[in-house]
């Protein structure tokens, strides 16, 4: 064949394949607006799911990622530095770099049947606390690898101005090295908390869920995510109506935090 | 904090992945036992799945999910795979950068959606048009297997991306020089340069795959049979989990953590093999 031609036709073929992925990003969006801004009521926000809102649902989703997020943040951060300033280059290091994003990648159903047989066997009933542990699990592993591959932009003369200034590895580690990656860090952990606000998977045997309001997180949390999986299978239009509502408040949500991880790295270019 | 406290307090932290995964491996394989035991390795060609009345025993097999699971995936990579490609290449090599940063971002937003959104509007949206073209009902392999395929191509189409753009742009100038045609240089040039990422990319977006839940809940059908036509409803390891572990026991239960068990294994093992060959992260 003409190479010419061939030419001409792979790259209408690659356009055409990057016009199909907006499509279906544009399809998905508008029916979820379309279907989700006519049901969303006053009460949706204001009323629990018993009575037709999504009010406990969106606390208790809430709840239990901010929780996830509390854990995950700190150990993630350490873990990071152990792998980008203690142990850097060594081979446990690479070993342990390369098991966290394995984790990362992990089915998230499995995290759930591995909580399961964790915190709600043991205990003798689904809790919000498991939900959360099932939440941090996920999140742990891309926290490490933000603040590895963060740390990694750091220049090395900081540091080197941190020891020459006398300063213990810790200190420098908290005070200079820390501060200059701050921004890509922080952009990690938005991007990681809106991966783990909607998700399902891992909440459906953990936290299950719960009708009513409740900030006891020893008994079965409301859920945002496992309420459209239910409501959406159930025959009634006005349980499909709160589906979509919730739906389209849910993707709202994770887009914004999205968008504002992006803004923030614009920001600091 | 003393420093000793800090750098020890760093490296356990560190540690965790290593505890969580062979600590998941270990909960799942204790918790599979009683299944192991009395299946042993028939559980993989079982067909059936049927509890006795009284809910204590019966018969469970795991084939019927295994396959399921492992033909959604093939059928979306299949799919995704060449539209992902295509992306890449537009977002690389043919878009200006006017055109190529709104695409990029909006095909990152596309993986961000959470996948219960798109299991809902692929079953009420999806669905119906697969019914009219292809027949059948609606929900099946056919159905999970594209909606998987356009879950999974952002994913393959960042990565692969980002791995194209590493080009050294001498490289691709000398073929230009030479008088190829842009199709010639990526061909050539590009793909070659790129190729551990691409791969790379391919195996953890078949990871991904492998281990979706909600999505393919909506819209493989959620039955236990096997398929004949592609538009057959079947159903996958993690979707039998999400539908039944809740109210199963003993038995059944050891047999959802087998499954679960063979799942993490897979996927443990499509994941190893693509960060250990093809996307070795050097220590910068």
């Amino acid at each position: 064949m003409n190479r010419l031609l061939l030419n001409k036709i792979i790259l209408v073929l690659s356009t055409l394949s990057a016009l199909t992925g907006i499509g279906f990003l544009f399809w998905i969006l508008a029916t979820l607006s379309y279907k989700g801004i006519v049901s969303i009521h006053w009460d949706t926000f204001t009323k629990d799911l018993v009575e037709g809102g999504i009010r406990n649902l969106l606390v208790g989703q809430f709840t239990m990622a901010l929780i996830a997020t509390a854990v995950a943040v700190p150990v993630g951060m350490m873990a990071g530095i152990y792998l980008r300033e203690y142990g850097h280059g060594s081979r446990l290091a690479s070993i342990i770099r390369n098991l966290s994003d394995v984790m990362m990648s992990a089915p998230s159903i499995v995290i759930g049947v591995f909580v399961y047989a964790l915190l709600v066997d043991p205990f003798g009933g689904y809790n919000g606390w498991a939900g959360a542990v099932a939440l941090a699990i996920m999140m742990i592993p891309i926290i490490i690898s933000t603040t590895d591959n963060m740390l990694a932009l750091v220049p090395q003369e900081l540091r080197e101005a941190g020891i020459a200034l006398g300063g213990s590895k810790h200190k420098i580690i908290l005070q200079i090295v820390i501060r200059a990656a701050k921004v890509g860090i922080m952009t990690g952990v938005l991007l990681s908390f809106a991966r783990i606000i909607g998700e399902t998977a891992p909440l459906l045997f953990t936290s299950a869920n719960n009708q009513f309001f409740t900030m006891d997180m020893s008994e079965q949390f409301p859920s945002l995510t496992v309420s459209i999986y239910n409501l959406a299978t159930y025959p009634d239009e006005a349980s499909r109506e709160l589906a979509w509502a919730a739906s389209f408040i849910l993707t709202v949500i994770v887009l914004c935090i999205n968008l504002l991880g992006r803004f923030v790295i614009r920001n600091k270019k | 904090m003393s420093g000793k406290l800090f750098r020890n307090f760093s490296f356990i932290s560190a540690t965790l992945s290593f505890f969580l995964l062979v600590g998941i491996f270990a909960v799942l394989f204790s918790y599979a036992q009683e299944a192991l035991h009395t299946f042993g390795f028939d559980f993989l060609w079982n067909e059936q799945w049927e509890p006795d009345e009284d809910d204590e025993g019966g018969v469970f097999g795991g084939y019927i999910p295994i396959v399921g699971t492992l033909l959604s995936t093939v059928l979306a990579m299949v799919l995704a795979t060449p539209l992902a490609m295509g992306i890449a290449i537009f977002l690389t090599e043919i878009a200006s950068e006017k055109v190529a940063k709104p695409v990029s971002v909006a095909i990152e937003l596309l993986a961000a959606i959470p996948s219960i959104i798109y299991g809902m509007w692929g079953l009420f949206y999806f669905a119906p048009i697969v019914q009219a073209v292809f027949g059948g009902n609606g929900v099946g392999l056919l159905t999970a297997g594209i909606v998987l395929a356009i879950m999974i191509i952002p994913f393959m189409a960042a990565i692969t991306r980002d791995s194209m753009n590493t080009t050294p742009a001498v490289l691709k100038e000398s073929a230009y020089a030479m008088g190829a045609t842009k199709f010639e240089v990526i061909k050539d040039v590009v793909m070659p340069y790129a190729k551990g990422g691409i791969i790379g990319s391919i195996i953890l977006a078949l990871g991904r795959a492998l281990g979706e839940t909600m999505a393919v809940a909506f819209l493989i059908g959620s039955v236990m049979s096997t398929v004949g036509k592609v538009t057959d409803p079947t159903t996958s390891i993690p979707v039998l989990l999400a539908n039944n572990f809740a109210e199963a026991e003993d038995l059944e239960m050891s047999s959802m953590y087998f499954l679960a068990l063979i799942l993490f294994a897979i996927s443990f093992a499509v994941i190893s093999f693509a960060k250990f060959y093809f996307l070795g992260r050097k220590a910068k």
